[in-house]
Formats: C-alpha cells, structure tokens, sequence
C-alpha cells in the first residue's frame, strides 16, 4: 500500500468548563498538521467522549480543561477506555493544570500534558512523534 | 483486522469492529474488500436519507433532531457526516458531532464523521461502502450529510434513496448555487430558519423552478414537496419525517418495470463509480510508487515533453496499447 493512513484525532472539552478557544486553537493546529479532528464541542462527560471516540476510531484524545476537575475527569476517560477494552487510544490532556498534579496524571495513563504557554508547533511533533495511526 | 471474523461482528453491531471497518474503507485498505464481498448480502435493509445544503442551513441540527425523533419510534439510526478536507494541508476539522453529542451514549445510534480527502480519494464509494456497513450492522435509517458542491458530493447524495436539500431565507445566491445541480437530487425541499425574513420569498422562488421542471414531474412522477422548519426548535421535523415516508412509499408503489430501471440506472452509477475510483487508485499509486510519474513531471517542468505525450505514455506503460 502506497498510501499512509490518515492520523485521526479528537479534541474534546470534559465537564462544565464552558472556555474552548484553546481547544479550537489546537484542532486548527492539528488540521493544518494534516491530521483529521473530530471536535465534540463544549460539555462533554468521559462517557460521551470516550464513546465518540471509540465510533469515530480515533488514534488520540486530547482533553482540554481550563476549570480545575481534570483530576477526575482525564483519568476517568483513560479508566473507561480500558473498561470497553480499548488499549490503543492515547490519551492527552491541556489546560491550566497545576505542576503537582502533572505527575499523578501521567501515572494514572495520561500520556502528556500541555500547559499554557506550550508552543503548537511543540505540541504537533509530540503527537507526530507518539501517535501513531493504526496499523491492520 | 480480523478480516474473517469482522463480518460476523458487523452483523452482530459490534461498534469497535463497525468503526474500524469505516477506518480501513477510508484509508483504502485492500482486504477490505472481502469483507465488504461478505458483507454486501447484507445489505439492502436500511433506509438512506441524504441531507444537503450550503454550510450554515443547519445540517447537522436537523440531523440530530431527525436521529431523536426515530429514536422515539423505536427506530436505530446510522449517521454518515461529511466534512471537507482542506485542500491546502490535507487536514479536516470535523465538527457535525457538536450538534449530535446527545446520542453519542445511545446504543441504537451510530455516527461517524468522514472527510472529503482528496481528488484521489474516492469520497463517494468510500462513503457507499460505509452506508453498506451500517447497513449491514442493522441500522433502520443512514442518513448521510453532506456539503453538496462539487459532483463528488452531488454523487454521494444520489445513493440516498431519499435526497433533503435544504435552504435557508435570503440567500438569493443560495438558490442560484441550487441551479447548478441540486435541484435535480432533491426530492424534499426544506426551507429551515424559516422564521426569518424571507422565508416566503424563498419558498416562492422555489415552488417556481420545481415548477418549471414539470415535464420531469408530470403524471405520477413525484414532484418535489417544499417543508418550512426551525430545526433548533423541533419545528417542522416531524413532518419531514412524515413527507420522508410519503416518498418511500412512492418508491414501493412506483417499482414494478420502473423501479426496476431506476434500481438498474442506480446501479450501472455505482459500478461505474467503483470501476473508475478502483482504476484511478491502481493505476495512479502503481505509477507514483514506480516513479514513472514524477519523471514525467521533471520532463514536462523542464520543457522536454508535452503533458499529453507524457500522459499517453504513462497509460500505454500501466494499461497496454491504447486506441
């Protein structure tokens, strides 16, 4: 096969936190990085987002949150996905997230996470770099 | 992919095998092919409604409200939502979901946002092989929403059995874009935000190109119903959904000989379609991959060759001897 697969992502915004500028920011930036993004828009429960994900076959989630519940809602999206036997999905989370609480979220399965005043570029080449769209 | 055991799994509505199967269609994944041999038996079951208007007409609103009013009626739905591709990066921001998260936690729904990739991408038979997925799954309706410019997407529309154009008030231009094709895949017109002005006006302009095409719809043929909605309200849904099943019901009673010839014109499109997408993507990757093309690019860039020498010699090299 000659052609590459596509890589598909989603961004999406958990909870009540109601700011998706950033959000929208980091879709254009994955648009024009080539990639194909599913936005689910503002309100999301880690139920919804982790269905959508599974029925658009997403090789990433990127979670946004700029209101303080990240401590619940990025592991609980992680802790679903394993619960439906999901165990290719990465998971990524941005937002006004403190340096203490960094460490807990990478150990509870969140892959990376950007704060304010990541570069878009810096953020692309990681996904580049750690996503890969699946194979077979 | 297990590819054996994903028939049996779409069958059954595995979601994760469903959505997967999408994937592989999309990237043109060669042994999908046999699953979509397998599957094809199938097919035939589901209802495929297609939605189109300019950006802005409130598609996806009126297909979220669509999916909820099935819902109500014990019917599962399937939703293909089409979004372009920026011809620029190959990217695409796929937004319709926004609208239709309410029933992402609804098992008897399935939705799936697709992009229009490039010209090579073969959007429509990505996207009919896609609706046959769906159908296969279970699903009672697929409704596939899409963009409506540009004949790709005018193609998508006619493998829908029934076509829904919508239109909004005071966007004179809107009616002069439907001139150029649309009119004729639409069998449903709807004028949504139809509590703005213009809304008559709108709907009068239409009543008199329909009319105008009255040969095509004279005798018993179905002349295409013009509906008023506000989508975001709910208004005006219920009787889309109503004239929708007036127009399948048209098409039961209009089968026999005739249907008959409309099934056989429906499917002499869609070989043609796949014929043509299936060359294209053989023919077009055999000679990137060997190089042949790019040569030909550097001898035309540099004024060596003519591109229509250069386009009879790279057909001649992949398919033989040419008339």
């Amino acid at each position: 096969m000659v052609k590459e697969r596509k890589l598909r992502v989603m961004v999406a915004k958990p909870g009540l936190d109601g700011h998706d500028r950033g959000a929208r920011i980091i879709a254009r930036a994955f648009r024009d990085a080539g990639f194909e993004v599913v936005y689910t828009g503002l309100h999301q429960t880690p139920d919804s987002i982790v269905l959508a994900a599974i029925q658009e076959d997403v090789d990433m989630i990127g979670l946004s949150s700029l209101a303080g519940a990240h401590r619940y809602l990025f592991p609980e999206v992680v802790r679903l996905l394993k619960e439906r036997g999901v165990d290719d999905i990465v998971v990524v989370g941005g937002g006004i997230i403190p340096d203490e609480d960094i460490s807990r979220l990478r150990s509870e399965g969140i892959a990376e996470i950007f704060t304010p005043g990541a570069k878009l570029d810096d953020i692309v080449n990681w996904v580049r770099e750690n996503v890969k769209p699946r194979s077979g | 992919m297990d590819m054996a055991s994903a028939v049996e799994k779409v069958i059954a509505g595995d979601v994760r095998t469903v959505a997967r199967l999408i994937r592989d269609i999309d990237d043109k994944v060669p042994e999908v092919r046999e699953v979509l041999k397998d599957l094809y038996v199938h097919t035939g079951k589901a209802y495929v409604i297609g939605i189109t208007g300019a950006p802005g007409v409130g598609k996806s609103t009126l297909v979220d409200q669509m999916v909820n009013h099935y819902r109500k009626l014990g019917k599962t739905v399937g939703v293909l939502a089409v979004d372009p591709t920026s011809p620029f990066t190959g990217g695409a921001i796929l937004g319709d979901r926004i609208r239709m998260q309410r029933h992402s936690l609804d098992d008897g729904v399935f939705i799936r946002s697709l992009a229009t990739r490039g010209h090579f991408g073969g959007l429509t038979e990505s996207t009919r092989s896609a609706i046959d997925v769906l159908d296969a799954m279970g699903k009672d309706y697929v409704i596939v929403e899409t963009v409506g410019v540009g004949q790709d997407e005018v193609d998508v529309v006619k493998s829908a059995q029934t076509t829904v154009v919508m239109v909004i008030p005071g966007m004179g231009d809107d009616i002069q874009a439907i001139k150029a094709g649309i009119l004729e895949v639409g069998d449903v017109f709807l004028i949504n935000k139809a509590d703005r002005e213009g809304a008559d006006k709108t709907f009068n302009e239409l009543r008199q190109m329909i009319d105008m095409g009255h040969n095509k719809y004279g005798g018993d043929k179905w002349k295409p119903p013009i509906l008023k909605a506000e989508a975001v309200f709910d208004r005006g849904v219920a009787e889309l959904l109503e004239t929708i099943e007036k127009h399948r019901n048209y098409l039961l009673q209009s089968s026999g000989e005739k249907g008959l010839a409309k099934k056989r014109e429906r499917v002499r499109q869609e070989l043609a379609e796949m014929v043509k997408s299936r060359l294209v993507q053989e023919v077009v990757e055999h000679l990137v991959g060997s190089g042949e093309f790019d040569r030909a690019v550097d001898a035309i860039t540099s004024g060596e060759k003519d591109p229509y020498s250069a386009c009879d010699e790279l057909l001649v090299s992949k398919l033989g001897a040419l008339k």
